[in-house]
């Protein structure tokens, strides 16, 4: 059960923002900036995070879409960090990913199974017939039977995400990396891909990195749950577990803002004070010390250790 | 606090593209109390944004045509209202936040500028007494540094910022009535948070009404006293916040709440769902719009349109309680 499916250690990656004269890079966005994780096999690790905190740098890093500045990837007991392109794709018949915008993530011009299809033969399936029961099998599997034969702009957004589900299946993936698949739908339909994903991941037993800014979709999906802020994570722990009680000022913070329909106005809020510094230049020490309340001197020179608070919960700040 | 100051009236909306009529807005009313907030929720294509754009008289017409209904501002119908009247009502007794700061603000002029500007056109003041004002604007919503503030330009505002610009150009002439459509929506929850923080603040000191238009219903809980949920064009349910939330009437309500999931929805409980998709406005002819989606259809559900009924505090549009 606990094995590790992905394992991730002082992962970094910077963009270049300015070079000098010889195309070297002088000034970076520290988009990631040394991060650790692993996530167990059948297990949903969330990455939860405000914009630009880094979460789909992360997961695309992962994925390999990005090369890493800095760090190891160990995916299935093996280093990918610098696997080369070519070779990468049998790393894509383990690990896929699902992007946030089912409008832009298919081919326009392609009939949705011939698209999947394509997948197929692509990693080997080289019988048409085949191929095609496979997609017959993988659109019954997202609730879309029958519907092969059509166009992208035929479906709905949520239509779409399940053809962009049933793509990532196609291959028999272990882990599928989720960059917030549900954010562009409507609310109702949003329910309907969630319980599909939490189905296929019993049914297949995958793991997902689910990344998303929403707290309470994160904390109904995931296992475990890391908050990211400006490039590093602050916290992990099981959700149950970082909803209860949250031991980084940041974490308790954005927690205490997320509100149930009803049950808002009697909750107290931390209002946090100022925005999100900018990551070409990240403030020293401790990241949060701008816009934390309860920063001290030692915040501003040391950056904090990640401390371990008992059973999983890890925890990057000076308190503890 | 009971004196009314908006009531809309069986508004139509219908948009008229190529050959067809889209009915976006059919028979919806309500009404809005001095210093009361009403909440707008549905999903998108509800006609939650073209309800706010009919009030404020900014619908695109054509393709856009109010058809039926009227809007009465304060005794008057705003219907009946020439375009240079609604020009003057417009940011001085009614304004509107949009959802997009980053493309409701001019890119080419200066944060003072776009400020003054309303500050002139609806008061006679001087452009130093309006400058004064506009930095006494950027104060309350907050800004560090107005005087900065007022000579820099869009861009250089983070998303947060903009839309405390936004919110101090609707509020400059103290309006009566603030639209605030998904004021939050493009914005971080820490944000957010900000965001509503501020309006409520500013709701209580300039005892404006507000109408907040969202999709997200713990957003609308929070701020709004009354709540009307649309769905396809219509008002399905109506009531005071409480109700609506802790005691849904209409199948589509009581869907909605159960898809989202709560801090403590258990894990092993599959969250509810409503099936099927959105229905386009001119796809259900006849019966109730949500029919297609609904478990509890029954026969007159297929042919006929339900009415409102009272059930408890809310006011229902479903035969279920008939």
């Amino acid at each position: 059960m606990t094995a590790k499916v992905l394992e991730v250690q002082n992962l970094k990656k910077y963009f270049p923002v300015k070079t000098n004269l010889f195309g070297r890079g002088t000034e970076f966005v520290k988009a990631v900036d040394g991060v650790d994780f692993h996530i167990n096999s059948g297990e949903i690790l969330g990455l939860v995070g405000e914009s630009g905190s880094g979460k789909t740098t992360t997961g695309r890093t992962i994925i390999r879409l990005l090369d890493p500045t800095e760090g190891e990837i160990i995916f299935d007991g093996q280093d990918i960090t610098n696997t080369r392109k070519k070779d990468l794709r049998k790393t894509y018949e383990q690990m896929q990913l699902v992007f946030q915008d089912p409008f832009a993530s298919l081919n326009p011009r392609k009939k949705v199974g011939n698209a999947i299809e394509e997948v197929l033969y692509v990693h080997g399936m080289k019988d048409r017939a085949q191929r095609r029961e496979r997609v017959f099998e993988l659109f019954d599997m997202v609730g879309l039977r029958g519907e092969e034969d059509k166009y992208p702009h035929e479906f709905s957004g949520g239509q779409r995400q399940r053809v962009v589900i049933a793509r990532a299946l196609a291959v028999d993936p272990k882990l599928i990396i989720c960059d917030e698949p549900v954010s562009a739908l409507d609310v109702s339909i949003q329910a309907q891909i969630i319980n599909l994903l939490m189905s296929l991941k019993n049914r297949l037993g995958l793991s997902y990195l689910f990344i998303s800014h929403d707290l309470r979709v994160v904390k109904y999906m995931s296992d475990r749950v890391a908050v990211m802020y400006l490039g590093k994570i602050v916290e992990i722990a099981p959700a149950e577990e970082l909803f209860k009680n949250p031991a980084h000022p940041y974490s308790k913070a954005l927690l205490s803002v997320v509100s149930g329909a009803g049950s808002g106005r009697k909750k107290k809020k931390i209002i946090l004070e100022g925005e999100v510094p900018s990551p070409v230049d990240p403030p020293s020490g401790c990241r949060f010390r701008t816009r934390c309340k309860y920063a001290t001197e030692l915040c501003s020179e040391i950056e904090p250790q990640t401390k371990c608070l008992g059973d999983e919960h890890y925890v990057s700040c000076h308190l503890y | 606090m009971s004196q009314e100051i908006l009531r809309v009236n069986d508004l139509g909306v219908n948009f008229y593209i190529e050959d067809r009529v889209i009915p976006a807005v059919d028979g919806v009313s309500f009404s809005l109390s001095k210093g009361e907030t009403l909440g707008l929720v549905g999903e998108s294509g509800c006609g939650k944004s073209v309800t706010a754009l009919s009030i404020i008289g900014l619908l695109q017409t054509p393709p856009a045509k109010v058809v039926k209904g009227e809007i009465i501002f304060n005794g008057e119908n705003l219907l009946d209202k020439s375009e240079d009247d609604m020009r003057d009502i417009r940011g001085k007794d009614i304004s509107m936040i949009f959802q997009e700061p980053m493309t409701s603000l001019n890119p080419v002029f200066t944060i003072g500028r776009q400020i003054s500007e309303v500050i002139t056109q609806h008061q006679n003041v001087s452009n130093r007494e309006a400058l004064e004002r506009t930095i006494e604007m950027l104060k309350r919503v907050r800004i560090p540094r107005p005087e900065k503030v007022v000579k820099q330009y869009p861009h250089q505002l983070s998303g947060g910022m903009r839309q405390r610009v936004m919110i101090a150009i609707a509020l400059a002439c103290s309006p009566e009535l603030l639209i605030a459509d998904e004021p939050t929506t493009a914005l971080d929850v820490t944000v957010e948070a900000q965001i509503l923080d501020l309006i409520n603040e500013l709701k209580d000191e300039f005892n404006s009404s507000i109408i907040m238009i969202s999709h997200d219903l713990a957003v609308v809980s929070e701020i709004a006293d009354k709540v009307a949920v649309m769905y396809s064009g219509r008002i399905v349910e109506y009531s005071d916040v409480d109700s609506v939330f802790n005691d849904p009437k209409h199948p589509y309500t009581r869907g909605l709440l159960g898809a989202i999931p709560d801090i403590d929805t258990d894990k092993l409980q599959r969250l509810q769902e409503i099936r099927g998709v959105v229905p386009r406005p001119d796809e259900i002819k006849e019966g109730c719009r949500f029919k297609t989606r609904c478990d509890f259809v029954s026969e007159s559900c297929i042919c006929e349109e339900p009415p409102f009924y009272q059930v408890d505090r809310n006011l229902v549009r479903c035969w279920n309680y008939a």
